[in-house]
Formats: C-alpha cells, sequence, structure tokens
C-alpha cells in the first residue's frame, strides 16, 4: 500500500526533477537557436559561397588562335579542322573498358596508351580528357560506328594550327606547340587561358605576337552535383579568336628563297628599300613545323636536332658571319664622306702588300695592276681596301658602318634572339679584350675578315639603305596601322635632301657634321654629300654589269630587272701559305673549312626598289654560288612588284 | 484506499474527444505535412519512392495513433512489460536473422514492414521503466535489488543495440532510460558517479570502438581533417544550412539537396535540407512546433495523476527532446555524427511508429488524466 504522504513527495520530486530537466530543455534550445544564428545569419556570406563553389564550374574552351596572313593575304599559319576524341572520366561508367576498347580501335601501342593514362591521372575527373588530337578520318569513323558502345568517348571536331607552306615559313613564324610550365609563369596572357593542351607559340612571331594570337577563352558555366556531373548549362559566353596578323612577306619570293637554298645552309634576305618591308626572309636547312603542333616525334626530333646544317637556328637573324667583301661599299663610302680620298685615288695591286711585317694577300694572285676606286669595288681588288682602310682607321669606319645599321638589331624585339653582330672600334677592343688596337686589324676589317661580324638581315638593310640614296628606313615584317605610305616615306625623303641641300650652302658641314639637321626625324639622311652615294652605287652597277666585274655573270642585261651588287667571300679559316700554293677548288676543301658566299645587291638598277642579302654557308666564292641567285630572285621580285604595288594601294584604301 | 475511478472506465467516447489534445494532434500533423513536404524535396520536386513511402507510412501510422489513444492508460500500464520483452525478442531476432545493410544487423523483416526494433525500444524503454517505478515508492528508489532491476531493464537492450552495431540509437535509448530513472528519484550521486566513472573508463570504451567510429569522433573534433572523406558530411551540411540565411533558398531550391551534396538527406539530415531552403526563419519555426509538441506532452504529465503516466510523458517530453536536440546538434556540428533521425521529419517507418505510438500513450493519458492506476 501506498501512503497518501510518500505518493505525494514522489509526485513532488518527479515535479521538481521534470522542472530542472525543462530548464536545461530551454538552454539547450537556446544554444542550438543561436548556433543556427551563427551559421545563418553571422557566416551566411561564407556559407553561400561556398555552395556556390559546390555548384557552379566552368569549363574554359580551348581559344581559337589568330592567323598569318603574307603580303597578298594567303593563309600561312591558319586553323585546319581536325577530328579530335574526348573523354571526360567522370562521365564514364567503366573507365578501364572504355580506354581498353578504345586502345583495341584506334589501334594504339603501348607506349601512347600508358601516355594517355599518366595523362588522366594527372588531370581532374571532370576535365576533358583528350585521347587523340589528329585522329585520321579511318579511325573517326571507326569511332563513329563503335559509337554506341563507347558511353562517354566523344569525337569532336576542332582546330588546330597548320602552315599549309610546310617548311618555307618556319623560321619566320616559329611553331606551336603544348604550353609548359615556363610558357604559363613567362606569359600573362597564356596564364590567363590556359587549358589543358593549348598551342602556344614556341618561336618566331608565334611567340613574339603569342599576346595578340591567343585569342579568350570561351567559357562554359554549369550547374554540377556532387559528382561532378554536369546538371545544367548556365552560362555560355564565345572565346574571341585572335587577331590576324599581316606580314609584309611575299609568300612566292619566299619559296623561292627555299628553293635556291635547298639542301645548302645559308639565308636570303629581300627588303623593300624604301618601307622596310621585309618582302622575304629565308633561313636554310629548314624543317616542317607541323610536325610540332602535336607533339614531335623522337625519330623526327633527332633528325632535325643532329642535322649538322643546324635547321633549328634561324640564321637569318642569328647567324654572325663574316660580311667579307660585301662590307667594301661601306668601307668606300666611309672613305669618301671622310675626305680620306677622293675617287681617283689609285692603288698598284700586285696580289699581295707587305705591312709591319705581315704579308696581306689579295684574293687575286697576280694582282690587279692599277686600280681607281670604282675598279677596286667592281673587280673586289683587297689590296686597294687595304691601303684606304690604313688611311681610314677603324674608327671611322666604325661610325659609318653603324650608321648603315651594322651592329644592332634589324627588327629590334620582334625576335628575341635576334643577334646585334659587331663593328668593331678601338675603343671596342680596349673595353673587351683589355689589348690596344694592332693596325694590322683595320687592314682586315676593310675587307670584311676579322672581328667584324654581321648577320645577313643587317647586310640586306645596309644594302637598302645605300641604294635609297643613303637614308635611314625603319624595317619591319608585319602590316601594322599608321605605318608611312610609300608616298609619304618618298616625299620626306625629297624633303630632307632638300634641306640637306639649302643647309650645305649656307654652313660649313664638316665641322658641324649633321648638328644642323633641322627636317624630320625620321628618314634623316646617313650621307654628307650625296655624290658620294651615288659613286658607290655606280661601283656596284659596274661591279655586276661591266665586264671584270665579279658578278659580271649573274647580270641581267634588260634594264627592267637589271640590279647591281657585290660579292663577297668570306674565309672562315686563316687560308696557311700551304694551302694558297695549292690553290684548291671549293670541292676539294672539307665542308667546314670552305668560304662562306656572300652576295648583297639592290634593282631594279633605275629606280631602285628592292635590296637582297644572300649568304651560302661553306658555298665558295660569292660570284660563283651566291651572285646567281640575285639573278633568279630579281627576276621574280621585279615580275611580282606590279602586283604588290596593287595590293599596297589596296591596303592603304582600307586603313 | 485508492480505488480506480469508475468515471473514467465509462466516459463516452464524445468525453473522450472532448479530451483529446487538439494542439498536440495539429503540431503532430503539421510536422507530417512539413516531413512529407520535405521528402518531395529530397525526391528534386518529383513524388518518387521517398515521398510516396513516407505519404503512406504517416497516413497509417497517424489514424493508428488516434485509434490507439482511445486505449485506456491502464492498458499501456498493463502492456509495459509485455511490450518492452516483445520489442527485446526483436531485438535478439535481429541481432540473430536480422537484415544486414551496410555494415550493420539492424532490421527485421516482418514481411509486411521492415522493422527496426532498437527504434521502437526507444519508446518501449520508457513505458517499462514508468511501470516498474509507478509502484516502487520514493524510499525505495535507491535499494541496492530495485536500481538492480532497473539497470537490468535498461543494460540489456543496450547491448544489444550496440552490438549491431548502433551507437547512436543505443546512447538514445540510454539517456532516454536514465532520464525516466532520474525522474524517479534516483539519488543524484549515482549519476554523478557513473558520469565520473564514464569519463574515467573512456580510452577503454574508446579502444572498443569501430574504426568507423572513432573516425566520427575525430571527425567532429576536427570536419576539415579529411573534407572528402570522413568530414564531408558535417562540412557539406553546414554549407547547406549557412547558405539557407535569413529566409532560405526557398522551396525546391536547395541546391546542396539537389545537386546531391547532402548525404543522407531524407533521413538523418532532412533538417539541414529544411533549414537551407527555409533558412533561420524555418529552422526556428520547426524548432517552435517541437516546442510546443514537448511543452504540450510535459502539460500532460503534469496533470495526470498516476505516477505511471506522468513518467511515461515527462520521460517521453524528455526523449523528444533528446532526439531533436541530438539530430540538430549534429547536422550543426555541434556534436559528432550518430545515426539519429529527427523525430516524424525523418524518412523510416520503425522511428514513425515508434514517435506515433509514444504520442498515442500520451494522448491516452490526456484523456485519462484523472485515472488513477492501482
Amino acid at each position: 500500500m501506498l501512503s497518501h504522504d510518500t505518493g505525494a513527495q514522489k509526485l513532488h520530486t518527479i515535479n521538481r526533477r521534470m522542472f530542472i530537466i525543462s530548464v536545461a530543455k530551454i538552454i539547450v534550445f537556446t544554444g542550438i537557436i543561436a548556433r543556427l544564428f551563427t551559421l545563418q545569419i553571422n557566416e551566411n556570406k561564407k556559407y553561400l559561397t561556398l555552395s556556390d563553389k559546390n555548384r557552379l564550374r566552368e569549363w574554359r574552351l580551348p581559344p581559337v588562335r589568330g592567323e598569318f596572313l603574307d603580303y597578298f593575304g594567303n593563309t600561312i599559319a591558319g586553323n585546319l579542322k581536325v577530328y579530335q576524341l574526348h573523354v571526360i572520366p567522370e562521365q564514364v561508367e567503366d573507365f578501364k573498358y572504355l580506354m581498353l576498347r578504345l586502345k583495341d580501335i584506334l589501334q594504339l601501342n603501348n607506349s601512347e596508351f600508358s601516355k594517355i593514362i599518366k595523362k588522366n591521372n594527372s588531370q581532374r575527373p571532370w576535365e576533358t580528357l583528350i585521347i587523340s588530337e589528329n585522329l585520321t578520318w579511318n579511325q573517326f569513323i571507326k569511332i563513329n560506328y563503335f559509337l554506341h558502345e563507347l558511353g562517354g568517348a566523344k569525337p569532336v571536331l576542332s582546330v588546330s594550327r597548320d602552315y599549309p607552306f610546310k617548311e618555307n615559313y618556319t623560321h619566320v613564324l616559329g611553331y606551336v606547340s603544348q604550353a609548359n610550365q615556363d610558357d604559363i609563369l613567362e606569359n600573362e596572357f597564356i596564364k590567363k587561358n590556359h587549358v589543358p593542351g593549348l598551342r602556344v607559340g614556341k618561336t618566331g612571331l608565334e611567340k613574339t605576337f603569342e599576346k595578340d594570337l591567343i585569342g579568350t577563352n570561351g567559357v562554359q558555366r554549369y550547374e554540377v552535383n556532387a559528382y561532378g556531373k554536369r546538371i545544367n548549362q548556365l552560362d555560355y559566353q564565345e572565346g574571341q579568336k585572335g587577331k590576324t596578323i599581316e606580314l609584309t612577306i611575299d609568300t612566292e619570293i619566299q619559296k623561292l628563297c627555299n628553293e635556291l637554298l635547298s639542301d645548302k645552309a645559308g639565308s636570303i634576305s629581300v627588303m623593300d628599300i624604301y618601307t622596310g618591308e621585309i618582302v622575304a626572309m629565308h633561313s636554310s636547312p629548314t624543317f616542317d613545323p607541323n610536325l610540332f603542333v602535336f607533339g614531335i616525334s623522337q625519330d623526327d626530333w633527332q633528325l632535325i636536332r643532329n642535322n649538322p646544317l643546324k635547321p633549328l637556328t634561324n640564321k637569318t637573324l642569328t647567324g654572325l658571319y663574316s660580311p667579307g667583301s660585301t662590307i667594301k661599299p661601306i668601307v668606300a663610302l666611309s672613305a669618301l664622306e671622310n675626305d680620306v680620298i677622293s675617287p681617283n685615288f689609285k692603288v698598284n695591286c700586285k696580289g699581295k702588300m707587305e705591312m709591319y711585317g705581315q704579308t696581306y694577300h689579295c684574293w687575286k694572285k697576280k694582282g690587279h695592276g692599277i686600280v681607281n676606286l670604282k675598279g677596286a669595288i667592281k673587280q673586289s681588288c683587297d689590296t686597294y681596301f687595304y691601303e684606304i682602310s690604313r688611311k681610314l682607321g677603324v674608327d671611322r669606319l666604325n661610325e659609318t658602318a653603324v650608321k648603315f645599321g651594322l651592329g644592332e638589331k634589324v627588327l629590334k624585339d620582334v625576335f628575341r634572339n635576334e643577334k646585334k653582330g659587331l663593328v668593331p672600334s678601338t675603343k671596342w677592343k680596349k673595353d673587351n679584350l683589355g689589348k690596344g688596337w694592332v693596325l694590322g686589324e683595320t687592314l682586315i676589317t676593310g675587307i670584311g675578315q676579322g672581328y667584324i661580324q654581321t648577320t645577313p638581315l643587317q647586310l640586306c638593310l645596309m644594302t637598302a639603305m645605300l641604294a635609297n640614296g643613303g637614308y635611314k628606313i625603319y624595317p619591319k615584317i608585319s602590316v601594322e596601322e599608321n605605318q608611312d605610305t610609300f608616298e609619304q616615306i618618298k616625299d620626306a625623303i625629297h624633303k630632307n635632301s632638300e634641306n640637306l641641300k639649302k643647309s650645305k650652302k649656307g654652313a660649313d658641314i664638316a665641322s658641324e657634321g649633321l648638328a644642323w639637321f633641322t627636317g624630320t626625324k625620321k628618314y634623316e639622311p646617313l650621307y654628307r654629300n650625296p655624290e658620294n652615294i651615288k659613286f658607290v652605287l655606280d661601283a656596284m652597277f659596274s661591279s655586276t654589269n661591266e665586264v671584270r666585274g665579279t658578278s659580271y655573270s649573274s647580270r641581267i642585261e634588260d634594264p627592267k630587272y637589271q640590279f647591281a651588287g657585290k660579292t663577297g667571300t668570306a674565309q672562315v679559316k686563316r687560308i696557311t701559305e700551304r694551302a694558297r700554293e695549292l690553290d684548291l677548288k671549293t670541292l676539294e676543301i672539307p665542308y667546314n673549312e670552305r668560304d662562306h658566299a656572300l652576295y648583297i645587291a639592290f634593282g631594279p638598277y633605275i629606280n631602285p626598289r628592292y635590296a637582297l642579302s644572300i649568304i651560302v654557308e661553306h658555298g665558295g666564292s660569292g660570284s660563283s654560288t651566291a651572285a646567281p641567285m640575285a639573278k633568279k630572285l630579281f627576276k621574280l621580285i621585279i615580275d611580282r612588284h606590279e602586283a604588290r604595288e596593287k595590293i599596297r594601294k589596296e591596303k592603304i584604301i582600307k586603313i | 484506499m485508492y480505488q480506480i475511478n469508475s468515471l473514467n472506465d465509462q466516459s463516452s467516447i464524445l468525453q473522450k474527444l472532448k479530451n483529446f489534445d487538439y494542439i498536440l494532434i495539429v503540431c503532430i500533423l503539421l510536422l507530417g505535412l512539413i516531413s512529407v513536404l520535405s521528402m518531395y524535396s529530397t525526391d528534386g520536386g518529383v513524388i518518387l519512392y521517398h515521398t510516396k513511402s513516407h505519404i503512406f507510412k504517416f497516413l497509417t501510422f497517424f489514424p493508428m495513433m488516434v485509434f490507439l489513444s482511445f486505449f485506456n492508460i491502464k492498458f499501456w500500464h498493463f502492456f509495459g512489460y509485455i511490450f518492452y520483452f516483445i520489442i527485446l525478442l526483436f531485438l535478439i531476432w535481429a541481432s540473430l536473422h536480422g537484415i544486414k545493410a551496410s555494415g550493420s544487423q539492424r532490421w527485421i523483416n516482418l514481411y509486411f514492414i521492415n522493422l527496426q526494433p532498437s527504434e521502437l525500444m526507444k519508446i518501449a524503454i520508457i513505458l517499462c521503466l514508468a511501470k516498474f517505478y509507478h509502484r516502487v515508492q520514493l524510499d525505495e528508489v535507491n535499494s541496492f535489488k530495485n536500481m538492480l532491476i532497473s539497470l537490468t531493464i535498461l543494460i540489456l537492450p543496450i547491448m544489444l543495440v550496440i552490438s549491431q552495431p548502433d551507437l547512436g540509437t543505443s546512447i538514445l535509448i540510454a539517456l532516454s532510460g536514465l532520464l525516466v530513472m532520474w525522474l524517479a528519484g534516483l539519488n543524484v550521486k549515482y549519476f554523478i558517479y557513473s558520469f565520473l566513472s564514464l569519463i574515467i573508463s573512456m580510452p577503454f570504451v574508446i579502444s572498443f570502438l569501430k574504426p568507423y567510429q572513432k573516425l566520427r569522433i575525430l571527425t567532429f573534433l576536427n570536419p576539415d581533417r579529411d573534407p572528402l572523406g570522413a568530414g564531408y558530411q558535417i562540412i557539406q551540411s553546414k554549407i547547406a544550412v549557412g547558405s539557407g540565411g535569413l529566409t532560405g533558398k526557398g522551396f525546391l531550391k536547395g541546391t546542396q539537396s539537389y545537386l546531391e551534396f547532402l548525404p543522407e538527406k531524407h533521413t538523418d539530415f532532412i533538417f539541414t535540407l529544411f533549414s537551407e531552403e527555409h533558412g533561420f526563419v524555418g529552422s526556428v519555426g520547426l524548432l517552435l512546433i517541437y516546442v510546443i509538441i514537448i511543452y504540450r506532452v510535459l502539460k500532460i504529465g503534469s496533470i495526470s495523476r498516476s505516477h505511471f503516466a506522468k513518467l511515461f510523458c515527462y520521460g517521453f517530453a524528455s526523449a523528444i527532446f533528446l532526439y531533436v536536440t541530438v539530430n540538430m546538434s549534429m547536422v550543426l556540428g555541434l556534436v559528432p555524427i550518430v545515426g539519429s533521425p529527427l523525430p516524424i521529419m525523418s524518412y523510416g517507418g520503425s522511428s514513425l511508429l515508434a514517435t506515433m505510438i509514444g504520442f498515442s500513450i500520451v494522448l491516452s493519458a490526456k484523456i485519462n488524466h484523472k485515472q488513477l492506476i492501482g
């Protein structure tokens, strides 16, 4: 039996304890509400961001690369439609099976297959795995035929870089290849637009113009679920194609350069002597840049890399050569400008001359006899130039040579590996070699040997600036807006020359140098007396078009095509007395010891418009190897002139 | 001296209906409706399996609750031990021939329903202990014999549930039982002693824990330890709740949920989904419904004249409080993740059935609150 008292007491206990629990409940619930408040009100923004980060994912599409056109609007680096095979691993039910099936269908070998697997392991499961970047038509058909059993595999139509003229533009354009870590770190545009498999320029103009060419990514924004599956597309932003870049190069001439230099090592450059437009620029040997687009195979790479003629170097810009006799027009000009000699100055060439205990040889053993300046240029008499450079001194020669573009980069920053070359001076030698200048060195500098080193493009520019009457021009390889037109340039040159004439009457120029010059700074005259330039050009004309001229055999008589030039034969090795006695033919000397053959020229002789430089490495003499190429080139260059003018005028209207 | 009040026994159906606690019923119905809508949202805005099944279960168990509440409280008093033993047998059955799913053996196949007896044990333990303490006088509560009996009643099912293994449910059973024992007047010192010994024995207990249970504790302590693995649930749940903000992302617009970032969204994490879609306002509102329910049950307990009814009501109210607290704290990252459903809201027949049985006893107590049990 329960007593009333204990019963009531028990009730009391229960109620009291329940009250304690209730208080605890209120506290706990308050705690939960506080927690909710913290999460949902205080930290709402943070969690909203996290939630969006969870659900939104962007897929960036590779940008479409801008194209390169030649002067006539032909695509020289374009985008080719290619069939690719993509797989998004996370959307595949049985990834292993699919891969084995694809291996079978595409007939991948083991190393290709493991490369793909490796690539897959290095990326996220929602990122596109590119199984093949360039399916053959047969593979594409096969894939489509089996597509129903290949869940997750997507044949895609994509674009890839294509160089339709193959090896013709290799050194100008460079090539593209998959971006690596360095490319991404180096270039913010690549960093910004990078997607796996993006191709970027590795060398040449492809690299220089990367920021214009690259374009922008297309962006697809998707809502994804927890497994990364795309639920719906929220946004699509079309990417912008990269800029199209027009070059000043004429593909026809470029192709001829390639033909002329095929199986030789060397370089040809052609330039407009007023606009500075590079009409052709070729370095040989070359290779097909298309090989690099999808990753070059080991075999192909070894073939290119181990070629002793060094196809990977762009000889036009980075090849440093002794100019040999092609420097003689500048030496002559320098001597005339500095009033060291008059054109009538004569030297008796006996085939060699003794000076300070050394013997200096002329290329012609028997000697040229008594020659004046014109004859010396025409027949490339070394003895004559020993004599006048001795009188001139290396520093004055240096001044003239630098004025005409030697020792400076021709295209400034367009090609990052362009070389400056070297025009020696007494100061240079002291600063760099720590030794005093020796007079003998002046003599050999005067015939373009010794320390002096030039790139083929520098020689071309030098010739151009002589040919246009001695005015500074600004070489370029791409067509840009706001460039001076040919007419404007002609006009500026004319004004400058008039100014010079006027000021000449009033002031003593010799003492003031070029300080008189008040006209526009551009296209400034590089001479003191226009007669001197004229004289040098005239001598070059006789070198090509008069009997006994060094390139007489390569002349064209038709005045339409007639050109003037100067040969050069650069020694790569000191000729020993013994070798001199043997007087070996070019083919009897080991390849690496043969002379470089050089030629510089401009044409047509009346109203010249184009200048060129040719270098054939170890090609023997300039007159036998290089000059005949100029003959073929001028034929084509002049024939193409009309078409080029027409395009030029159209371009002016367009701008 | 204390005779049964004959009036109650013969009160008409009308009278009983009049004594119904309508506020409680409305709250339960409201929760039911909210839970169905939430289930609809977990299915992504279409009526799929979970929604259908949940509607069906609710529509079965809710009328059953109303029906059962017409049973006299004496029936429940009489039935208390039997109910406990049946569920105990079910638990033994489950551990012998239960259905295995995701590493534990919790369910038994009753042909028409897959029953999880541990869920029912949550109610049975309260019922059983309420009946036990009904007769025990206050000064005998702390006697060795009574303590032995009550602890045996408590420990048997806990052992069975732990061995399933199901840590969450066994903790809830233990806490529900202890609550009733506390209410019945068990000396505070025992609670203090056992709490202390629990802390001391913690290292040993931990060494007995399954690896996944240890992982959960570690994960609770630092969810960012392994964000894609064990910490994933807590992190995603917090993101969902936090991104809900003041008023939520809107019904059917919980991105965390429908993009499947939320794990177990229709069972243990249903509150997360609700909170994401309805925000702070909705969550507090939901909590308020639970508070009202707990309050009503407590109120019924306080007007009940029998110790049994009083103990049960108080015990049950506290149990609901426990379930709600543990579940919400868990999804809000306040306590480690232990599988524990939110009453009525979470998907799961056994849990719903147990909760409904509990409510029918409470309603019966309301109808018969003047009833004394001998």
